[in-house]
């Protein structure tokens, strides 16, 4: 409220300053003012902190190689692949076209996030200030953070050992990646949780069992299935860095394509991609819109 | 109707927009209990989930069988290579310096490109849907992808790291302000404008202080998100921790690979602890 009430007489002087000094208003608005508040130090602090941070940034950044005359070569020619996606790839049924590709990403994304969210219930509970003792939330939060860090293809790696490159290891993958995420989410909507709801049911004479299908569940079901939504439609993008360590989906074509300079094939396999997640965020927004009006 | 218990009355009247069952109660009051769409939802899902498991090979027997495998390397990386914690340094701050750039240059060119974007500001339709759907194409670009193609153009190193960070911070954070700018009362902003001052003027007065705050906020939770990202980057050559990351997987050294991981994770909970902190100064 401060802010806008400083920005406004910051702009207007001329009511203070003006002719009719005197006047009450003019008074009024210049001791407001006047009286705005002065963070000069802190501001100063912090303006210094911020440009060293981006100076000392911008010290590492090197290109090496930076080929200069061929960069802009390679813009062209992505350019051009892009306007002139290769058709045989956008609408071929076999394991190699962009469709089957597309649908197998849909399935590791959508059986990732549904992996991953049970594996997350278990650790959001665990980790929920409001219901566990504070060194075990802490433990299970630590470990929470641990999974997320971990990067996804350093999983992916792990889990092509397990089951073999393909569509399984990327599942597996996708479900560690989205635990991180997921339990975060579910255990900001366990801490908001009404315990009065559960009271009064419990008054009511139910028992635990009711009182968690009739005071919990509906709760949290439209959030929880909200951060689903919200996981699959991340999950999906995420989905091409499985293909960089054989975990199936549609990463690897792509990168082929991009390594070996087809850029007509990987323009096909990008636009298929583009246009699925934007259909799917279309959807996803629509719908989590809908769970959060209730 | 008063003094019995809830009757059900059937179909709810035309004027209802819920669809449901409408109940009266003994007090007289009517409520409408909403339709229940668990039941179709469920078995959709269900349903879904069996044809995804049928086409991802998705076998519960192996993880069971062979799961051990991925405890195994777990395993192999629990005591640390310490000796090579010194070697480590250097590409991890190469990944910090990465991140901090490019969340910087995408936080800070997003605000034109989200003042354009939204609608209380611009009264063109065409221009701020044309400003939105580009936000949502560079989003929906892998940020793999965007740094491999960035190798391409400026060769390999953290420039190309930079360049990826960026354009997805562009694209995530400009969504998230445009929202912002829109929420925002714009009564300040036409009192401004009514007074003589530019629209740029006026948007610099009257509608960034009031989401300021925020603003910084989603681009302190952006920039944790991309430390963590920018150490996957490295694989397709884009700098920083990856690379290393790669290489020791590729040699099986996993004892380095989790000393590079623990540096990683120790790093990542300092700056997500600070940055909570400011975080929650701000709200």
């Amino acid at each position: 409220m401060s802010a806008t009430v400083n920005s406004a007489t910051s702009s207007s002087p001329a009511p203070a300053s003006g002719k009719g000094s005197g006047t009450g208003r003019g008074a009024d608005v210049a001791k407001l003012y006047a009286d705005r508040p002065h963070a000069t130090v802190g501001r100063i602090v912090t303006a210094v902190v911020i440009v060293a941070l981006i100076v000392w940034s911008t010290t590492g950044i090197e290109a090496s190689g930076a080929k200069a005359d061929s960069g802009w070569t390679v813009v062209s020619s992505i350019l051009n692949g892009l306007v002139h996606p290769a058709p045989q790839l956008l609408f071929n049924l076999t394991p190699q076209g962009v469709p089957y590709l597309l649908v197998e990403t849909i399935a590791i994304a959508f059986m990732g996030t549904v992996v991953g969210a049970v594996i997350a219930v278990p650790l959001a509970f665990l980790a929920a200030t409001n219901l566990m003792p504070k060194p075990i939330a802490w433990i299970a939060n630590f470990v929470i953070m641990a999974i997320r860090t971990v990067p996804v293809f350093v999983y992916g790696i792990m889990f092509v050992r397990v089951t073999g490159p393909g569509a399984f290891a990327g599942l597996m993958t996708m479900s560690l990646c989205s635990v991180g995420m997921v339990s975060k989410m579910f255990i900001e909507a366990i801490e908001d949780l009404d315990r009065g709801v559960i009271e009064s049911l419990s008054a009511m004479g139910l028992n635990r069992w009711q009182q968690i299908r009739f005071g919990v569940l509906p709760q949290m079901m439209a959030s929880f299935l909200s951060t689903a939504i919200y996981r699959f439609d991340m999950n999906l993008r995420d989905a091409t860095i499985l293909g960089l360590v054989g975990a199936g989906g549609i990463g690897a074509p792509l990168i082929f394509a991009m390594n070996s300079y087809r850029w007509n094939e990987a323009a096909s396999i990008l636009w298929g991609l583009v246009v699925l997640i934007l259909v799917v965020e279309f959807c996803s927004t629509k719908i989590r819109n809908k769970l959060a009006r209730g | 109707m008063a003094g019995t218990t809830a009757t059900n009355a059937g179909s709810a009247p035309a004027d209802e927009q819920v669809r449901g069952t409408l109940i009266t109660l003994p007090s007289g009051t009517k409520v409408v209990k909403p339709r229940s769409y668990a039941l179709p939802i469920t078995l959709g899902i269900l349903v879904f989930g069996a044809f995804c498991i049928w086409f991802t090979g998705f076998d519960p027997t192996v993880l069971a069988a062979r799961g051990d495998e991925f405890f195994k390397i777990l395993g192999r990386m629990v005591p640390p290579d310490w000796s090579s914690a010194g070697s480590i340094v250097d590409p991890l701050l190469d990944t910090i310096r990465m991140s901090l750039l490019g969340s910087f240059i995408g936080t800070v060119t997003a605000i034109p490109f989200a003042m354009i974007a939204s609608t209380t500001i611009i009264h063109s339709h065409i221009v701020t849907v044309v400003m939105r759907f580009i936000f949502s194409l560079i989003r929906t670009l892998p940020t793999i992808i965007t740094a491999l193609v960035a190798t391409y153009i400026f060769g390999l190193g953290t420039l190309a790291g930079t360049t990826a960070i960026a354009l997805f911070t562009f694209s995530y954070l400009g969504k998230v302000l445009y929202e912002e700018i829109e929420s925002v009362d714009m009564g300040p902003f036409e009192a401004m404008t009514a007074l003589g001052a530019s629209p740029s003027q006026a948007f610099r007065y009257a509608v960034l202080p009031a989401i300021a705050p925020s603003y910084i906020s989603n681009a302190l939770f952006c920039f944790e998100g991309n430390v963590r990202y920018s150490a996957i980057l490295g694989y397709v050559g884009a700098g920083g921790l990856g690379l290393i990351l790669n290489e020791n997987l590729a040699w099986r050294e996993y004892s380095t690979v989790g000393m590079i991981l623990l540096e990683l994770l120790l790093t990542v909970f300092v700056i997500e602890t600070t940055s909570r902190a400011i975080r929650r100064r701000l709200e």
